[in-house]
């Protein structure tokens, strides 16, 4: 008998990707896709897809009812505006997710529940030690993303103790880039300025889309590996550095009136208040773990994941200008000097 | 964590290079120079294979084609330096550099933050630097010295001085306290110049990674003690480095420095200024804040650096943590080498500004 698995949040980028990686795995029966949007591109023939908010009955009845021995929840939203306001967004990423696993509790067949989550959970200051590893637990994020996807990690939990038999995989991702993503961080890297916070210098770290569904598939149709893992491309990437790959100009805000920048900004970015202290501190999280135990390596490192998506940009600083200056001031030098010495 | 494949080539200065290899064994820099280096010194039409851009092949060939008499040249070193210095803006301009996971810039601390230094070492305090020989030349080791001076040059100098004198060109990976990662412009070069959190995390983590990790467990206390106290070692925390030296068995390098006291004499301490700005203390010298920013140029006086003899954690093993007596023995052993060797240095010294 195949696997029957079911996506959560399955309209959106990553979802419709996973989804449609596991509509061609043979392996896979059935693959029910759990979103009340619309994708944007019709799933393929074999997906069943369920129309419905987490929070509704009928996704209680499908958990239970069609067999279901995979569940990956991918519903948790870092985007206030897109879910209907802040309140709207606590709703569906902390009370969806308890009415999924309050359904997942009761489903008899269930073997594997994947959670996607995010290193958001570490949250973002200066007395953080400069590298997280699973087990360190930060001084708690107290707003948006990070607050609520620390709070479905704790439900999460609790939900694998109750479950022994359910294989509880957490992974904790770091920031996604890549030519298809769309998130508040690659709109604010499309801005045709990038506000940042005066005399910072984050160090952050991307995760490129093809890596992410590499992952969640992994996680997903691998081999079972219960545990919480950090996932990331290797190296870091300063927020100084990204924006000249992205070949924008800077614009460095004073602390102060960085939350009100922020504000305005976020209306186009839709951006949550926690975000400015990720563009003041950043962060970087250990992935040996998922090496070693997940057997997950990205192909991307940080760096060429960004690379990657900003080749999509409109560069405002281009190479070809940047040497070209360096070319004339080098020849102009030569002259200056050659006139001089004969 | 699977160490990250390092950079095979060496620096102009003949240290091995420390930014992050790709799949070639090179990292971005040396990539690029050793494709400029390969390449014939006619312009070539073709770019080599890997390389990013043709328009940065056509710059360099220009830059390293002779000029039309390859004589001595009173201005190719200053066309050398210029060369670099521009290539060094080119680069920063389009990110193409790299950074470790603690964000330590090697590029920027080689082009800006060691020249900026190095002048302060040589001829404003004159440091003269000893043992040198006690600091490993490869592997982890725990550098650990007397803290003073208001700010933290002896730190700086320390970071110097290993980075110039030593043989293996040690880069110091620094330990800071949070404050340091709060200050806007602060914050970002500490970080660039390989400093890090002082905290257990962090120090284990880089002497597991075989880094050579400076820390000054006097901390605010050593930094911010009034000038009728210098020299004298205040307490050493609480021992938290020697517990990060056991767990790792990196041995310990005690080092003395003296004429850092001398720089900013503090004589009186605004607490409620510094309370008011969130700093540890607020100093009063004899010209700050008197006479404005000009009372924040230090005085010249005559350094000595001297590296002491190892105290080896290896031996005692990881489960030496757990007996608070030997981690207070070694604290102790670690705060008296410093202290006598501050002590001598001190007679030795003809004065303040000798």
């Amino acid at each position: 008998m195949g696997r029957r698995v079911l996506v959560t949040g399955a309209a959106r980028t990553t979802g419709r990707r996973l989804v449609a990686a596991l509509a061609e795995d043979p392996e896979v029966e059935r693959v029910v896709a759990v979103d009340d949007l619309e994708p944007e591109q019709p799933f393929p023939a074999k997906v069943e897809h369920l129309a419905v908010d987490l929070r509704s009955p009928a996704m209680v009845r499908t958990v239970q009812s069609a067999g279901i021995d995979t569940c990956v929840h991918l519903g948790v939203t870092a985007e206030p505006r897109a879910a209907g306001g802040r309140v709207s967004m606590k709703e569906r990423n902390v009370l969806g997710t308890m009415q999924l696993l309050a359904a997942a509790y009761h489903a008899p067949d269930l073997r594997r529940l994947v959670l996607k989550s995010t290193t958001a959970v570490y949250g973002s200051g200066a007395g953080d030690p400069a590298v997280w590893t699973e087990s360190m637990t930060a001084e708690t994020p107290r707003h948006g993303f990070g607050k609520d996807s620390i709070e479905v990690e704790d439900y999460v939990r609790s939900f694998d103790r109750r479950r022994p038999d359910v294989a509880v995989t957490v992974l904790r991702l770091a920031n996604q880039v890549g030519p298809t993503v769309d998130n508040p961080l690659t709109r604010y890297f499309e801005l045709p300025v990038c506000p940042t916070v005066l005399g910072f210098d984050p160090r952050l770290q991307f995760l490129h889309e093809e890596d992410t569904a590499d992952v969640l598939l992994r996680a997903t149709t691998g081999p079972v590996v219960p545990g919480t893992f950090n996932v990331a491309g290797d190296g870091v990437v300063l927020l100084s550095q990204a924006i000249r790959i992205a070949g924008k100009p800077p614009l460095p805000i004073p602390e102060p009136l960085a939350g009100r920048v922020a504000e305005l900004v976020g209306r186009t970015v839709d951006f949550s208040p926690e975000q400015v202290r990720f563009l003041q501190y950043g962060r970087v999280a250990d992935t040996s773990a998922a090496a070693d135990q997940l057997g997950f390596l990205p192909k991307w490192s940080s760096l060429q994941a960004f690379e990657d998506f900003a080749s999509r940009l409109h560069r405002l600083i281009t190479e070809d200008q940047v040497l070209r200056l360096e070319h004339e001031a080098l020849n102009f030098l030569r002259r200056a000097v050659g006139r001089t010495t004969q | 964590m699977t160490p990250q494949p390092r950079c095979q080539a060496r620096t102009r200065k003949g240290e091995r290079c420390r930014n992050p290899a790709g799949p070639d064994g090179l990292c971005a820099v040396h990539r690029r120079r050793a494709a400029d280096a390969a390449e014939p010194h006619p312009p070539a039409p073709g770019p080599p294979e890997g390389e990013r851009s043709p328009a940065r092949e056509t710059a360099a060939s220009v830059v390293h084609s002779p000029g039309p008499d390859p004589g001595p040249d009173p201005f190719g070193p200053l066309l050398d330096w210029a060369e670099e210095a521009l290539e060094f803006l080119g680069r920063r301009l389009l990110g193409e550099y790299e950074v470790d996971e603690f964000g330590h810039d090697p590029d920027l601390v080689e082009h800006v933050l060691a020249p900026l230094l190095r002048p302060l070492y040589r001829r404003w305090w004159r440091v003269e630097t000893r043992g040198l020989e006690h600091v490993p030349s490869s592997g982890p080791a725990l550098v650990v010295g007397n803290h003073a001076g208001t700010l933290p040059f002896d730190a700086l100098m320390v970071a110097v001085a290993l980075l110039d004198e030593h043989p293996a060109h040690r880069p110091l990976r620094i330990l800071a306290a949070d404050l340091a990662f709060n200050l806007p412009v602060v914050a970002p070069l500490a970080r660039k110049a390989g400093t890090t959190l002082a905290c257990a995390e962090d120090a284990t983590r880089l002497l597991q990674a075989g880094e050579l990790v400076g820390v000054w467990p006097e901390g605010y206390k050593g930094l911010g003690k009034p000038y009728r106290e210098r020299y004298q070692l205040q307490r050493f925390g609480r021992g938290g480095f020697v517990e990060v030296a056991l767990r790792t068995g990196a041995p310990i390098v005690p080092v003395a420095v003296v004429g850092s006291e001398e720089i900013y004499p503090m004589v009186a301490n605004l607490r409620r200024v510094a309370r008011l700005l969130g700093f540890p203390y607020f100093p009063v010298t004899p010209t700050f804040p008197a006479l404005g920013p000009l009372g924040a140029i230090p005085l010249p006086s005559k350094w000595v650096i001297e590296f002491c003899p190892p105290i080896e954690t290896a031996d005692l093993g990881p489960e030496a943590v757990l007996d608070p007596m030997v981690l207070f023995d070694v604290t102790d052993q670690v705060r008296d080498t410093i202290q006598q060797t501050v002590h001598q240095n001190l007679m030795r010294r003809r004065g303040v500004f000798g």
